[in-house]
């Protein structure tokens, strides 16, 4: 029998988008100067939904002067356990609006609802009852008796996990006393915009969290604003780059999440069915749009011609489709410009000779879909071994010994993640001893939680959110 | 990967032990995320309503207690014909599940029916008997017209390392079934780690069964989603180097329909389509049946109807 899901779509009943968005400073949604706008839209569809204010300088201006304010006169002086309250009112409002969330993440974004259902949501509140519970302990974080916050941070974030990078930027950042001007990315506002108005239903004082939508241009306006004391960016080496000059010889401090070129190392004694999985896991998940991803798979020549087939079998069960339905494993491609990237990159496998293959399925007229693509044969010397694609594509590259699994793994401009599948423990050990990667998953992937600290070497970025190492990002 | 060579003609305990214990292991913790993630698809309407026909078509109605009267196995196998006999449309379950002594009653009862007759035999449930008494046990089966035998292997030949042992006894009971199908329990719940749910696999199908069923219903932890997510994997693998398809049984445990899609679902992802069939997937169980019958219901007019109406056996 064949067994078709019927389409089990979630409802959009929970939320009510309304037309315009503004800008959230000082507490209370206000206009652009500019009178700008831009549209967010569905990637699943391209339907509009919502037209978003576009900041310029002097909202940024406006923005900075109120989270200077608030730091100085209410946030900064306010106790640290009552910092912690308002943090705790907001994860639990997070968790009370988790639905309506999760929908309105998956339709700005065109990741599927059973991630951001089961993945970004309970970890978004994850993230601020976790630092909730350290801002009446920083005196017994490691860094001194009286830690101070550094004051106003600028936090630019990127569109991959919108509502999840806004988490891993404020929750530290209020915990320790500091007052945040927000950029949410050019193509996923809308979540940020709800948090704003969580704000509000939290009673958090006005002008602690700001919230500004934009482009480049406002992104480049708030990094580069003499009023801010510290920058955080996620994002791409590229801007990450500009942004680390911009901020060069100023007393600005700086934390970087930049791109990834993760390795997954499977060895021959590795428990295949699961290291199938967590291939397909790190590589698949999110599309790709993953700095951490596992987007090396290093499979041991001896196994590769039995793990490939397993791979390929296992990758053609996954259901690419609307966002919304419940059953879907594979979403859109965030944007046109993405999709672009995406395509152009592994397009150079292609003159490269190296081989390619998806599954067959059918992608959605409307909207930015890329099917998944596995590209084997695939030498250090290609491009899709070396430069980030961020979308569904897997280049396979395989070793004969350990030390050449190292090697191949180390041998990359990033260092950001890497995992490892063996059943032997002392293999497990001595390879991760050796990555240069800031997150090393041992027989699993692209697992997340807010007590473990994230980031990278190399390119990959410096400072390291999450965990206790977190804090350190924003104290003095 | 050693679990890709073929098998030798003559099985040694050293050629057994070194093919069981080359197979690949299996991670616990990523065996129960798998089939976490599969448990949530979300099966509604048409799906949904096929999905209900297929379970019923594969349930194995059981009634394994040192209670079993004639009487009840009889009015269990007029259920099985004829589930709800408000609803013709219903279809008859796969097979009706009982103890040896009860084949007779079973067989005479279900005869033009088309449903089935599975005994479980071989010292059901601990298996603790030597070896001629299971066999003498599956041959009585046979004989009163058992076409389906559910075996129960020897747990503590397996965990003692005995695995010849184990193998030849599947030899033996696999003759003494003659042309009756073969179901091998592997008895999960006393095996406890995966990796030993996945070598009782291989050996059950190496030694000739054809299905591989979880648990007597009579050990907790019975069926769980891993364990069977880790048996359909054994049987795909088994496929794919032999091309013989083994069939799975979980039994024990599985109450509700949600539980019993949950398993539908890890059939169609992990095993593949072909396993959709009462020949090669079945469901051990007796509550189940009603709960089945009741979504059927709901599906079709809208409404929940009490349990008050549906027979109780």
């Amino acid at each position: 029998m064949i067994f078709e899901y019927a389409p089990a779509p979630e409802s959009r009943s929970v939320v009510s988008l309304r037309e315009t968005y503004d800008l959230f400073v000082d507490g209370e949604f206000t206009p652009a100067s500019s009178g700008e706008y831009l549209t967010s839209l569905n990637p699943a569809d391209e339907e509009k939904l919502a037209q978003v204010a576009v900041a310029g300088e002097a909202d940024v201006d406006r923005a900075v002067a109120a989270a200077r304010r608030a730091q100085e006169t209410v946030w900064g002086r306010m106790s640290g356990a009552e910092r912690g309250k308002y943090l705790f009112r907001i994860a639990r409002i997070i968790q009370e609006r988790s639905r309506e969330l999760a929908v309105l993440e998956t339709l700005d974004n065109g990741k599927p609802i059973k991630e951001t259902r089961d993945v970004d949501l309970p970890l978004v509140a994850a993230h601020f009852f976790y630092y909730a519970g350290w801002a009446d302990k920083l005196a017994h974080a490691g860094f001194g008796p009286d830690p101070r916050p550094l004051g106003v941070a600028a936090q630019v974030i990127p569109w991959n996990f919108p509502l999840l990078m806004l988490a891993w930027k404020i929750a530290p950042a209020l915990a320790t006393g500091n007052t945040v001007v927000l950029k949410p990315a050019e193509t996923t506002p809308l979540t940020a915009l709800v948090f704003a108005e969580i704000c509000q239903e939290a009673d958090l004082p006005p002008g602690v969290v700001n919230i500004l939508t934009g482009a480049g241009e406002t992104g480049r306006a708030l990094v580069e604003h003499p009023g801010t004391d510290k920058v955080a960016f996620t994002g791409s080496t590229e801007v990450g780059r500009r942004i680390a000059r911009a901020v060069a010889g100023t007393d600005k401090r700086l934390t970087l999440e930049l791109g990834g070129k993760g390795a997954n190392i499977v060895y021959d004694d590795a428990a295949i069915d699961q290291a199938v999985e967590g291939v397909v896991t790190g590589i698949f998940f999110n599309q790709g749009h993953v700095c951490c991803a596992g987007s090396r798979l290093l499979v041991q020549e001896s196994i590769a011609a039995e793990f490939l087939p397993r791979l390929r079998a296992r990758i053609e069960k996954l259901r690419l489709g609307d966002p919304l339905d419940k059953n879907t494993d594979i979403g859109a491609i965030n944007s046109a410009a993405q999709l672009e990237r995406v395509r152009a990159l592994t397009d150079t496998a292609d003159e490269e000779g190296v081989e390619r293959w998806s599954p067959a399925c059918d992608l959605p007229e409307r909207g930015y879909w890329f099917a998944p693509t596995v590209l084997t044969g695939v030498g250090q010397s290609h491009r899709v071994a070396r430069e980030e694609i961020f979308g569904p594509v897997l280049s396979v590259l395989t070793f004969r010994t350990p030390e050449e699994a190292v090697a191949k793994a180390n041998n990359t401009a990033y260092g950001l993640s890497a995992g490892v599948w063996t059943e032997k423990g002392s293999r497990m050990l001595w390879t991760a001893e050796r990555l240069r990667a800031g997150v090393i998953w041992s027989n699993t992937f692209n697992k997340f939680d807010p007590t473990s600290p994230f980031g990278g070497y190399k390119e990959s970025g410096y400072g390291r959110e999450g965990g206790r190492h977190g804090l350190e990002a924003y104290l003095g | 990967m050693s679990h890709t060579a073929t098998a030798p003609e003559a099985t040694t305990e050293h050629a057994l032990r070194a093919f069981l214990h080359g197979l690949p292991g299996v991670d616990e913790v990523g065996a129960r995320a798998r089939a976490q993630d599969l448990s949530t698809r979300s099966i509604k309407t048409t799906a949904k309503a096929a999905a209900i026909d297929l379970a019923i078509s594969m349930v194995d109605l059981t009634t394994l207690e040192g209670a079993d009267t004639p009487g009840k196995v009889r009015s269990l196998c007029a259920k099985a014909a004829l589930p709800d006999p408000a609803d013709r449309s219903v279809p008859k379950v796969g097979a009706v599940c009982v103890y040896p002594d009860m084949v007779a009653t079973a067989v005479e009862a279900l005869r033009g029916t088309g449903v089935g007759v599975a005994s479980v035999a071989t010292a059901f449930p601990a298996g603790r008997a030597p070896l001629e008494v299971k066999l003498a046990d599956t041959r009585r089966a046979v004989a009163d017209g058992a076409g389906e035998i559910d075996m129960v292997i020897d747990r503590g030949a397996f965990l003692s390392g005995d695995l010849l042992k184990v193998h030849e006894e599947i030899v033996a009971v696999k003759e003494a079934c003659g042309a009756a199908h073969l179901k091998v329990i592997l008895e999960t719940g006393e095996l406890v780690t995966y990796d030993n749910v996945r070598r009782a696999s291989h050996l059950a199908m190496r030694a000739g069964g054809d299905f591989i069923k979880t648990s007597t219903g009579k050990v907790s932890p019975a069926a769980t989603l891993p364990v069977t997510l880790v048996m359909l994997e054994a049987v795909r693998d088994h496929h794919a180097t032999t091309g013989r398809r083994v069939g799975v049984k979980p039994a024990g445990g599985i109450r509700t329909t949600k539980d019993a899609l949950r398993n539908l679902v890890l059939v169609n992802e992990i095993a593949g389509p072909e396993w959709l069939t009462p020949d090669l997937f079945r469901i051990g169980a007796s509550s189940l049946l009603n709960d089945l019958l009741m979504q059927r219901t709901r599906l079709s007019t809208g409404t929940y109807p009490g349990p008050d109406y549906y027979t109780q056996d």
